[in-house]
């Protein structure tokens, strides 16, 4: 199984502390323009989201990469750009259909999460509420299937 | 080496419409560190004191401290910098939310505003470039429509600081308001920047903020980070019910300043408190930029009378436009918390300036005739619609919107006003908190409680609990809480930070990230050069230590309930220590030794 990056969305308060720590450890500089991670705040409607790349079965950056720079790993499932490969064509930018690929200027190549190659990722790490998880069991998932069925299980009589 | 600092200050001409970019002064950014103290050293070597604070040649600064846009304990704190139009003295007033940090990513530092406008401007900024453009259709427009236009015409992400309409038509206690519900609240800089045309700031920014010692940097932030989630107000008060946890506490201790302060309880507390907004109107909680202690609290109302939704209030708030007033009504002070961020306003000067106003109704002073509507104590629907034709300027809220001395001065009653400087004192009653006392009358802005929030001592114990009623040794412990805030404000760290983080942090922060060496004496002591500094202008400025005092209700009428019943402030007690433990005259006037000491002679 792979490992991903698990969101609850109801968890998180909006302090962009993801967009710090992944540009902050991986462009050199807090710069929530470099994240990896994209944290949106809705207040008038109370809703604050985050999202990254789900690291694909079968990505359309890679599928679309004319230089087959952008590989999936087998054992880790990571998606990553070879920025030797990788001319800058921004093929892949257009391809991607949740904009989680992005063409850089100042190194002229694309980027993406690499899930911190194989370190815990680093938004996951200064997260504060564990809104980001990481593992290979989607335990965020498990926990919304035990709310439904703790629902179900209140409402019943005894037979 | 990188350092956290940009380098670089915007410099806008308004009569001339111009922008300049010119390198940060980096022998002041390091006696100041940035933010609240460096902007203040660029306000006063360039503004004369006696300036009128309306005219154009009154400055108005907006600055980033190092640390702003970083991640590790709260950094993304903003400030302005002006003479205040309702105090006459230095206003420094502080703002988080994401346009501090935007700015930095913007390539800039500080901005200065400078002269004044023929017509309506807003400044554009993105990425190192700035220029004013015409905000003729903007102006008469709420925070909220201002910052959805500008985003809608210059960029989607841009972050936004503006005056409502407050600040056009001359409230004196008008805020600046960024992201729609974050303010830079308090003395009144929003009036400044309306007297100046300039109705917003708009910022896109692209770029970073670079560390010199990123690993330290990293360190210092999982440290900070850790001692923040351990620390029972930063970790757990805070979170779960805001600053509104301090409602109940405050009304138990007897220190709720009730009816303007003509007692220390209010029988009503509960209905206004954090639990009950918890169980009313909060939908969310929620943080600034970089920030893990989530006060802030996203809230609807869906009253029959008042709907909205938006955030806030906040202690303070529940305090001015509830208990100051008697009120507790929630939906009504969550509308009117609604309006003070639109219109642009400060809700402690409104909710403490109503509250005085009601006083003077029930006393007779002040008719039914002259304000239109009955304003008794306890009025919620009176208070709401006050609060509208404040920010509005219309009828009796002309004089509301003159802040409270003012309003009380021009009927011969100013011991009714609850301030000191003129500026309106917060929801702690010094009779009670007698160090917070102390700071009212020593704040370098007027009546306080973010120059040095001894009452974490004096009510919540931190870092150790003293005596609240105790005079002793209060002096001393005072000046730390306002060295260290000073300092705090300057690095562009939220104030909040320091129930829990301690002088040794904030230096590893500030040296990891600029590179330099300070240990905790060298923070106090830039901390200690701030405040004198401040003190100076107001002096210079004719508010002479005479304006060192309190209300006479807060001296002389004893405190009719509660634990503290009796008590009166022992002001004069402390005052003469507080001198002489900051190195003053007994007369209240650094010595030329003092000012030497701290290189400000």
């Amino acid at each position: 199984m792979q490992k991903l990056i698990r969101i609850e969305p109801a968890k998180c308060v909006g302090c962009k502390t993801c967009e710090l720590a992944c540009s902050f450890k991986n462009a050199g500089e807090f710069a929530p323009s470099r994240s990896r991670i994209f944290n949106e705040v809705f207040v008038e409607e109370a809703k604050f989201i985050t999202v990254t790349c789900m690291q694909c079965d079968d990505p359309w950056c890679e599928k679309s990469c004319p230089k087959n720079a952008i590989t999936k790993e087998m054992a880790s499932g990571v998606v990553t750009v070879d920025e030797e490969k990788c001319v800058g064509c921004r093929t892949c930018v257009s391809a991607c259909p949740f904009g989680m690929i992005k063409y850089v200027d100042s190194t002229g190549k694309a980027d993406k999460c690499d899930l911190c190659k194989g370190d815990t990722p680093e938004c996951v790490v200064f997260c504060p509420t564990q809104c980001l998880t990481v593992g290979e069991e989607d335990k965020p998932l498990r926990q919304k299937m035990l709310r439904f069925v703790n629902t179900m299980k209140d409402g019943q009589m005894e037979v | 080496m990188n350092k956290a600092w940009k380098g670089k200050l915007l410099r806008v001409d308004l009569t001339e419409g111009t922008c300049k970019v010119e390198a940060l002064n980096e022998e002041w950014a390091n006696d100041f560190i940035g933010g609240r103290g460096l902007g203040s050293k660029y306000f006063t070597e360039e503004v004369s004191p006696e300036v009128e604070p309306m005219s154009p040649e009154n400055n108005l600064i907006m600055a980033t401290g190092p640390l702003t846009g970083t991640y590790g304990a709260a950094n993304g704190r903003y400030m302005v910098i002006t003479k205040s139009p309702l105090t006459g003295t230095i206003a420094c007033s502080n703002s988080g939310g994401y346009f501090p940090s935007e700015l930095k990513y913007a390539g800039f530092d500080m901005i200065i505003f400078e002269g004044k406008s023929e017509h309506p401007v807003y400044l554009q900024i993105r990425d190192g470039k700035a220029e004013l453009v015409g905000a003729v259709h903007l102006w008469g427009m709420s925070t909220n429509d201002t910052e959805d236009a500008i985003l809608s015409e210059f960029h989607g992400d841009a972050k936004v600081a503006s005056i409502g309409l407050a600040g056009e038509v001359g409230v004196h206690f008008a805020g600046i308001i960024n992201d729609k519900h974050r303010a830079a609240g308090r003395s009144g800089v929003g009036m400044v920047m309306g007297s100046k045309n300039l109705k917003a700031v708009a910022v896109r920014g692209t770029g970073g903020v670079k560390i010199a010692n990123p690993k330290a940097y990293r360190e210092a932030a999982l440290d900070t980070y850790a001692t923040l989630k351990e620390n029972p107000v930063t970790g757990e008060g805070l979170p779960a019910l805001g600053t509104a946890v301090l409602v109940n506490v405050m009304n138990q201790n007897g220190g709720l300043p009730t009816r303007n302060a003509q007692s220390g309880t209010f029988e009503a507390a509960e209905d206004i408190s954090g639990e009950a907004l918890v169980s009313g109107e909060l939908r969310r909680i929620k943080s600034c930029m970089g920030c893990i202690i989530s006060c802030g609290r996203v809230t609807k109302i869906t009253d029959p009378r008042y709907v909205g939704e938006g955030e806030g209030p906040e202690y303070e708030t529940l305090w001015a436009l509830g208990a100051a007033c008697g009120i507790s009504d929630m939906p009504a002070i969550i509308k009117a918390n609604y309006y003070c961020n639109e219109y642009g306003m400060d809700p402690i000067t409104l909710g403490s300036t109503i509250g005085c106003a009601m006083e003077m109704f029930e006393k007779g002073i002040i008719s039914e005739e002259e304000i239109g509507m009955s304003l008794n104590f306890g009025d919620g629907d009176a208070m709401v619609k006050l609060t509208e034709m404040t920010g509005k300027g219309e009828g009796f809220g002309k004089k509301i919107g003159l802040g409270s001395y003012r309003l009380a001065d021009s009927y011969g009653v100013p011991e009714l006003s609850m301030s000191v400087k003129k500026l309106e004192f917060p929801a702690y009653d010094p009779r009670h908190v007698q160090g917070m006392g102390l700071g009212y009358a020593t704040s370098n802005r007027g009546a306080c409680h973010v120059r040095g929030y001894i009452n974490s001592a004096e009510t919540l114990g931190l870092p150790e609990k003293l005596d609240p009623e105790a005079t002793e040794g209060k002096a001393g412990v005072l000046k730390v809480f306002q060295d260290y805030t000073a300092a705090i404000d300057s690095a562009g760290v939220c104030l909040f930070t320091t129930f829990a983080m301690g002088i040794p942090q904030l230096a590893n922060f500030c040296n990891a990230a600029n590179g330099t060496d300070l240990n905790d004496a060298g923070i106090l002591e830039i901390g200690d050069r701030i405040y004198n500094l401040e003190r100076m202008f107001n002096l210079k400025a004719g508010i002479d230590p005479s304006q060192d005092k309190l209300p006479k209700r807060m001296l002389e009428e004893p405190l009719p309930d509660g634990p503290s019943k009796g008590n009166v402030s022992k002001l004069p007690e402390m005052l003469p220590d507080y001198y002489e433990v900051r190195g003053w005259g007994s007369d209240g006037i650094p010595t030329e030794e003092k000012l030497q000491s701290l290189g400000l002679a």
